[in-house]
């Protein structure tokens, strides 16, 4: 079992508080599909014949190709690798991609997970974002591919945007509770240091909304999202019905997974590596026979640092058994009386022999995993 | 001998001291122009970019005047109230001394203090006023002044720029006929005082003296009187801009000494060499052992290096023979050592040279004075660290050291000194007005009330207008008591003091305030409290962190988010845990200034 993971660095817009690796000049569209081709077919021994049961598309904006190219993608994968009999097949979405037309070709594709980039349905805080869509095509652009078949979505969510926005985000719930997707990803915006909102940030423009605040509405999605029958299986991911993002969840499970394109990572279970995030030096890099990578081998510490790290987040929860027999490392007896501390204070809770965030300890995740940690 | 001149230099700082030397030198051409790189006398790098002479050094030059040769000795002094010995030892090598005043700045309280000691040895002042070139320059006003303290004539008072070159020439006929020539025999017994010592990683220490009597010859078995130690005197010579090595030197001369003594504490400055053969039948008069001042603890950062720090303790103390230690241990900091310094300043530069030439990161504790905690029979016990403090049911009481202070400011600032003072338990026992316009305060105060801010604050509520000089005049019972900070219910000991009663409510409140401020929010409430005893007299709590999540762990990137979170968890390693509270660096520096 493994995944391979596709990224598209193309964006019609920059969104601002967006980092991750994109260009929104759109020229070298039809070179990049070939790269991904060229990479897939270099890679494939990279999962060393494990068969694929997860494929997810990422960006940039990976709707932003056209049917055709995203076929070709997905013929290539099948060409290089053995891919299992239901993969999940996810591409992420902006609305405003999101036609009728374009629904049924996806979905002929056999793409049978949207991933789709609501984010809020405030529209001056769309403009704020700098979103290319508006709260109608998001609406519109959903209830369409319901129509077409899709039996998977997922509504991306961000929130904590700005302080006076507390009835804003009950708002964004109520909407997305009406429709009904099977899967939401809820992001705290976190102001990043290369993006617009983060020169802002510098300049004394904006501010982070504050900690109390930001932990309260942390506290609402998850409390709204409950009630209405989702599941908070990780930090920030919600599904009904066990409709977990496979292909995520692989990423926090330590399941191996190949990216391909500029900036994506992989992971082969002792090493990770990830491809360079510059379009121009990623085409020509792939188009010599080079895959332009960085590589990182895994030390015994690192893995069970990963573990914890990664499974703290998750509903599954931190396997101390498996630290213990397969890396040797007793989390509990390094840390005796900062765990004793965290039991206590109600931060963390034991379920057979996992080690878990209760709701309390969920908005420390990452003091709680630092203290953890092995170093 | 009747060619030879020994003369000191006595100034406040930034007055110009060492640039006018480096004119000295050369205008006698000791130092060529190449060699000349500015204030040459002071060679630690700390002190040139200080601009203040941490230790002294002597050089000595060679002038013509009406076509005789003369050497000329300059005694260089520190210029800071923490080594007033040293101060008192170079002047009793000379005969004679240049008062420099800046031409704006005019007399301040240093510079009297150092001026009664060299009248009290006789010496001959020539006063040089300094900085004539300068906008500010006032050199009538500043002469009047001159005048009035000194008695001297008009004409006696030389006016000078070390800048410009200005006046140089003028001093060096004024040292050569002014001052007086040594006295002494040649041939009597030998009789030499040291007045400083450097230390040389190769060659050990070198031993700085003035022989009074007798002379001292390459290879000859000396002792040193007060440390009894007897050396071979393998090389002696003079101080040149390099060591010149001298088959003998002979009464009222200059000179060094290396014998291969390996430790800066076996030489002591005051003491008298003479021949183990044939010794002196008197030691110089004045000597006194140094004792430290004000004691604080010194750990390292990192408690890994410990042993680290203690072969840099040791290097350091090969050439500053007034730092002393020993090993102590801390619940909260673990292995350290407690320190003994001379005084404020003393203290700031050892902290430096740890982390300029050993490369240690260190944290110093609350400095603390000498207390005596007098038992019932009348006995004592020293004090000189919190801990230390003995239950107050076992002792009668506790005295702590005070101090006779001598401010000098303008006449506009009395009212705010005088404030000052009172408020850290002054009482004042003099004022006169040196001028119209300068007065001088004599204050008694305890020691422990000026070793942390005083003098900063002195500064700031006189515009920089006030010099501070003291000196310790004996023990009086106080009412002290110790203030313990817990956190958590836990005692942090690195924390605690010793307080006047009257001021504990202050200063817990204070710390805790502080505290407050500078413990990062943890999993945890934290609790901090101020304590006498198992009285709680301040409270203050950091609340719990709320948030500490982000959002995104995505993309498959997960290699970004695990290096920062290990990168927070080293920063937490090396803050100091106590009662399961993480205490940085800054907490341990936070009671040092309470403002």
């Amino acid at each position: 079992m493994a995944g391979i993971y596709i990224h598209i660095p193309f964006c019609k817009q920059a969104c601002y508080y967006c980092d991750f690796h994109f260009s929104t000049l759109p020229g070298q569209r039809e070179a990049m599909v070939t790269a991904i081709l060229s990479e897939l077919e270099m890679q494939k021994g990279y999962l060393q014949n494990e068969t694929i049961n997860t494929i997810y598309f990422g960006g940039g904006t990976p709707s932003i190709l056209t049917s055709g190219e995203l076929g070709n993608i997905l013929e290539g994968i099948n060409k290089n690798f053995s891919i299992a009999k239901n993969p999940e097949i996810t591409l992420e979405a902006n609305p405003d991609d999101l036609s009728l037309k374009k629904l049924q070709e996806l979905f002929q594709l056999g793409i049978n997970r949207l991933s789709i980039g609501v984010q809020t349905f405030h529209p001056e805080l769309l403009k704020y974002l700098n979103r290319a869509h508006d709260e109608h095509e998001a609406i519109h652009c959903i209830l369409m591919a319901r129509k077409v078949g899709f039996e998977k979505i997922n509504i991306d969510l961000i929130y904590n945007i700005k302080s006076d926005q507390h009835q804003s985000l009950r708002y964004d719930l109520t909407k997305i509770m009406e429709l009904k997707p099977e899967h939401i990803s809820a992001y705290s915006l976190t102001i990043e240091p290369n993006t617009v909102f983060g020169n802002w940030k510098k300049k004394g423009k904006i501010k982070e909304v504050k900690d109390e605040y930001a932990a309260r509405q942390f506290e609402l999605v998850a409390e709204v999202l409950e009630e209405n029958g989702y599941e908070q299986y990780e930090i920030s991911n919600f599904a009904q019905d066990q409709k977990y993002s496979q292909h995520n969840s692989n990423y926090w499970k330590q399941v191996k997974y190949l990216g391909v394109g500029p900036s994506a990572h992989s992971f082969d279970g002792l090493s990770r590596q990830y491809n360079v995030a510059n379009n121009a030096q990623y085409l020509k890099s792939i188009s010599s026979g080079n895959i332009p990578a960085t590589k990182e081998i895994l030390d015994r510490k690192t893995l069970v640092n990963e573990h914890i790290m990664l499974g703290l987040r998750t509903m599954w929860g931190c396997d101390l058994e498996l630290l213990k027999t397969k890396y040797e490392f007793d989390l509990i007896h390094q840390n005796e009386n900062l765990v004793d501390g965290m039991f206590n204070k109600g931060l963390i809770k034991l379920e057979k022999d996992r080690l878990l965030l209760t709701k309390k300890g969920k908005l420390l995740a990452d003091e709680i995993t630092a203290e953890l940690l092995w170093v | 001998m009747k060619n030879i001149r020994n003369f000191c230099i006595i100034a406040h700082i930034d007055h110009g001291k060492s640039t006018l030397a480096d004119r000295l030198l050369e205008f006698t051409h000791t130092v060529t122009d190449r060699e000349m790189q500015n204030q040459l006398l002071d060679d630690m790098d700390l002190e040139r970019e200080r601009g203040i002479t941490i230790k002294s050094h002597a050089i000595q030059m060679n002038y013509e005047y009406e076509n005789q040769e003369y050497i000329l000795n300059l005694i260089d002094t520190p210029g800071h109230v923490d080594f007033s010995y040293e101060v008192s030892r170079s002047i009793a090598a000379c005969e004679g001394a240049l008062l420099i005043v800046d031409a704006s700045q005019g007399i301040e309280a240093q510079t009297i203090s150092n001026l009664y000691l060299a009248l009290e040895h006789d010496l001959e002042i020539i006063p040089v006023i300094n900085k004539i070139d300068l906008p500010g320059a006032e050199p009538e006003v500043v002469k009047d002044q001159v005048m009035d303290l000194l008695g001297c004539a008009d004409e006696d008072v030389i006016y000078a720029s070390g800048k410009e070159g200005i006046g140089i020439t003028e001093i060096l006929e004024a040292i050569i006929t002014r001052i007086e020539s040594p006295e002494g025999n040649p041939d009597s017994p030998l009789q030499a005082m040291i007045f400083d010592s450097e230390f040389n990683s190769y060659r050990g220490v070198e031993v700085i003296f003035r022989v009074f009597n007798g002379t001292l010859r390459k290879g000859d078995k000396v002792k040193f009187v007060n440390t009894g130690k007897v050396y071979n005197a393998e090389e002696i010579g003079v101080l040149k801009l390099q060591n010149t090595p001298k088959e003998s030197i002979s009464a009222g001369n200059v000179g060094y000494l290396i014998s291969g003594i390996k430790e800066a504490s076996e030489v002591k400055v005051g003491d008298t060499i003479t021949h183990q053969a044939k010794p002196c039948q008197n030691a110089i008069k004045g000597f006194e052992d140094v004792k430290p001042m004000v004691f604080a603890g010194i750990y390292p950062v990192d408690t890994s290096e410990f042993e680290e720090l203690r072969a840099s303790m040791e290097k350091l103390q090969l050439n500053d023979a007034s730092l002393v230690w020993e090993p102590e241990t801390s619940a909260a900091l673990g292995f350290g050592f407690r320190c003994g310094f001379l005084g404020m300043l003393h203290m700031e530069i050892v902290q430096e040279r740890l982390e300029r030439e050993f490369d240690m990161t260190v944290i110093t504790t609350v400095p603390s004075v000498e207390f005596r905690a007098v038992k019932t029979d009348g006995t004592y016990q020293e004090v000189n660290a919190p801990s230390e403090m003995p239950e107050p049911n076992t002792i009668s009481h506790i005295e702590e050291p005070f101090i006779k202070a001598q401010i000098i400011t303008k006449s506009e600032f009395i009212g705010p000194v005088i404030a000052l003072c009172m408020d850290k338990r002054g009482v004042i026992i003099n004022q006169t007005y040196l001028t119209s316009d300068r007065v001088e305060l004599i204050f008694e105060l305890p020691l422990s009330e000026i070793v942390f801010d005083f003098f900063d604050k002195l500064k700031t509520i006189s515009r920089g207008y006030a010099s501070l000089d003291y000196e310790l005049i004996g023990y009086r019972q106080s009412s002290m008591v110790k203030l313990d900070i817990m956190l958590n219910g836990e005692k942090v000991d690195a924390l605690s003091a010793i307080v006047h009663r009257d001021k504990a409510y202050d200063w817990g409140k204070r710390l805790c305030e502080k505290l407050r401020s500078l413990l990062p929010r943890q999993m945890f409430e934290i609790a901090i409290q101020a304590a006498i005893g198992t009285k709680v007299i301040a409270r203050e709590s950091v609340k719990a962190l709320r948030k500490n999540v982000l959002a995104k762990c995505y993309g498959g990137d997960i290699t970004r988010k695990r290096k920062l979170l290990e990168k927070q968890k080293k920063g937490k390693k090396r803050m100091r845990n106590v009662g399961n509270v993480e205490i940085p660096q800054e907490a341990f520096m936070a009671v040092l200034k309470l403002d």
